[in-house]
């Protein structure tokens, strides 16, 4: 599937939700479900900056798509991740880095999700946007050679 | 007066305000208080009525406004219990005051070796202004450390102190645990061993009487906002000795007495420290704030915020899974609290939802959150416009965020 064939799917879904509740039970479910991290990766350096709960991202290389893995502390958080990671990971650098996250904004996570929280978000999907630039740049130098 | 909880909710509209589809319950009042409708009604009339800069003019706008102005400064002195009210100096706010501080005392009188001495429970504005002084001067910052309770361990303050103590600056009401500082006693003993004091009273100073005399604080500091009056402004209160020898903070107008390219003078109390326009607005309406909150009947006010700190207590400490952080015997009328495996991210989101608003996270005191090995707390801080009823509903807040993620 394409990232917007992902992102539709999930606006679909949310679009059954009736009220908050049942929004959140979903969202609370996908943080439990979500594998999370590996403690090696839970590094200083994998922490998202801007975010009240601490959020690790880890990114590697399968072939010419990027794969991303994350976790956090807090388990919502953990659930919002884990769609992030569901509409970004598998996915090849120019894909990740033309794509227009509008999933966020349709299933009206945006306004449930207070400034700071959101900002945490946002600065996750920057971090997943500067790895896909750099294996971006290796890629194509990988090609040249 | 006497204190009637229904009449005091009137005064403040913002309380009636509805979040999906649920009556707001505001319990982040040690973030910031709500304002009474007098005080926005003031800052309004200001603007309407009597818009002018102050002290310069010499229209009948600008003396209203420079008098209404220096008004404040009489209301807050009397507040404090200040000497005078060059003593009184208007900031941008508790931080502002204490970075003031900082730059001007703490620059031209400590110097390489000097201790400073605060307090495991400070706000991170009362952390990082020492903390760049001392990077600075080679000055030294050194802990009082806490007990488990959230109450400072005196005898290790006693220890920490020596004729190398410069400055002593802890909070008067800690923010996050709501832990009453003797500070009485530590301004006593700082003194007898050579220290100046600074007092931060953001959080204190709506919920116990300051009498800085009585005090003997060299210097303190509070927040309008937290008072409800208006953000943006601030007080440092300072001895007029200490505040004479200091040298100004910023340079501009306002500030000085004569300037010529070779030499500026400088103003005299209390405008040396008050450079460029200030924050009139505001400063005109924080005494409408507290004219406010002096005519409430205090003793009937603290009763209630006990009874609400009692009750809340109470009912969290029922709650399976829940631990209250902060038990110090005496506090203000805030609790911090953690859940059993769940983050207080979590417990404020769903909070959230139910249109309860309390404060999650580290409230600005991180080393404070690592003394206690937590990554942070929820934290309800109730305000005298609060009601049993509402911590009913904290309650049944938290039962669903049990259900949702125990």
């Amino acid at each position: 599937m394409s990232i917007n064939e992902i992102q539709d799917e999930i606006i679909e879904t949310f679009e059954l939700f009736d009220d908050w509740e049942e929004k959140y039970e979903y969202i609370i479910d996908l943080g439990k479900k979500l594998a999370g991290l590996d403690d090696q990766y839970k590094t200083e350096d994998n922490i998202i900056k801007g975010c009240q709960s601490v959020v690790w991202l880890h990114a590697h290389l399968e072939g010419d798509k990027v794969i991303f893995e994350a976790d956090s502390q807090a388990i919502i958080v953990k659930g919002l991740v884990s769609m992030l990671l569901k509409v970004l990971s598998g996915h090849t650098p120019d894909e990740i880095l033309n794509t227009d996250l509008y999933f966020i904004e349709k299933t009206g996570l945006s306004s449930h999700l207070a400034q700071t929280r959101s900002n945490g978000l946002a600065s996750m999907v920057k971090q997943m946007k500067a790895y896909a630039l750099g294996y971006k740049t290796l890629l194509e130098k990988q090609n040249q050679s | 007066m006497s204190f009637d909880i229904n009449t005091l909710r009137k005064d403040f509209p913002i309380l009636e305000t509805e979040i999906s589809g649920r009556k707001l319950v505001y319990f982040d009042n040690a973030a910031t208080t709500q304002k009474p409708a007098v005080v926005v009604k003031a800052l309004e009339t200001y603007y309407d009525s009597y818009n002018a800069n102050i002290h310069r003019g010499i229209h009948y706008l600008a003396e209203k406004a420079t008098a209404a102005f220096e008004e404040t400064r009489k209301t807050v002195r009397a507040f404090l219990n200040a000497a005078s009210t060059e003593e009184i100096i208007f900031t941008y706010g508790t931080t502002d005051a204490i970075n003031l501080v900082a730059y001007t005392y703490g620059r031209k009188f400590l110097k390489e070796g000097d201790e400073i001495l605060i307090s495991t429970l400070e706000h991170h504005s009362n952390i990082v202004p020492w903390q760049m002084l001392c990077e600075e001067k080679g000055c030294v910052l050194k802990v009082i450390p806490i007990d488990d309770n959230g109450d400072l361990i005196l005898e290790e303050f006693d220890r920490l102190l020596s004729e190398k103590t410069k400055l002593v600056s802890v909070v008067h009401v800690s923010n996050a645990l709501g832990t009453i500082n003797p500070v009485e006693y530590i301004i006593q003993k700082a003194h007898e061993a050579g220290a100046k004091v600074l007092i931060d009273g953001a959080q204190a100073c709506s919920h116990i009487p300051v009498d800085v005399q009585q005090l003997d604080a060299d210097f303190y500091v509070l927040s309008a906002h937290k008072l409800f009056g208006p953000t943006g402004t601030g007080i440092l209160y300072g001895k007029k000795e200490l505040l004479l020898a200091m040298p100004p903070f910023r340079g501009g107008g306002e500030m000085i007495k004569e300037v010529t390219f070779e030499k500026t003078t400088y103003a005299d109390l209390p405008y040396k420290f008050e450079a460029g326009t200030p924050n009139i607005a505001d400063v005109i309406t924080f005494k409408y704030a507290l004219d406010y909150f002096n005519a409430l009947d205090k003793e009937g006010l603290r009763r209630h915020e006990h009874e609400l700190l009692d009750y809340a207590t109470e009912k969290l400490e029922a709650l399976e899974g829940v631990k209250i952080i902060g038990k110090a015997p005496q506090k203000i009328s805030v609790v911090s609290f953690v859940m059993e495996n769940i983050h207080p991210q979590d417990i404020g989101i769903i909070l959230d939802q139910q249109g309860i608003a309390v404060r999650t996270g580290h409230h600005c005191t991180q080393p404070l959150m690592q003394r206690f090995g937590i990554p942070g707390t929820a934290r309800a801080s109730f305000a005298p416009y609060n009601t049993k009823e509402e911590i009913d509903a904290l309650i049944s807040g938290l039962l669903k965020v049990k259900k949702f993620l125990a």
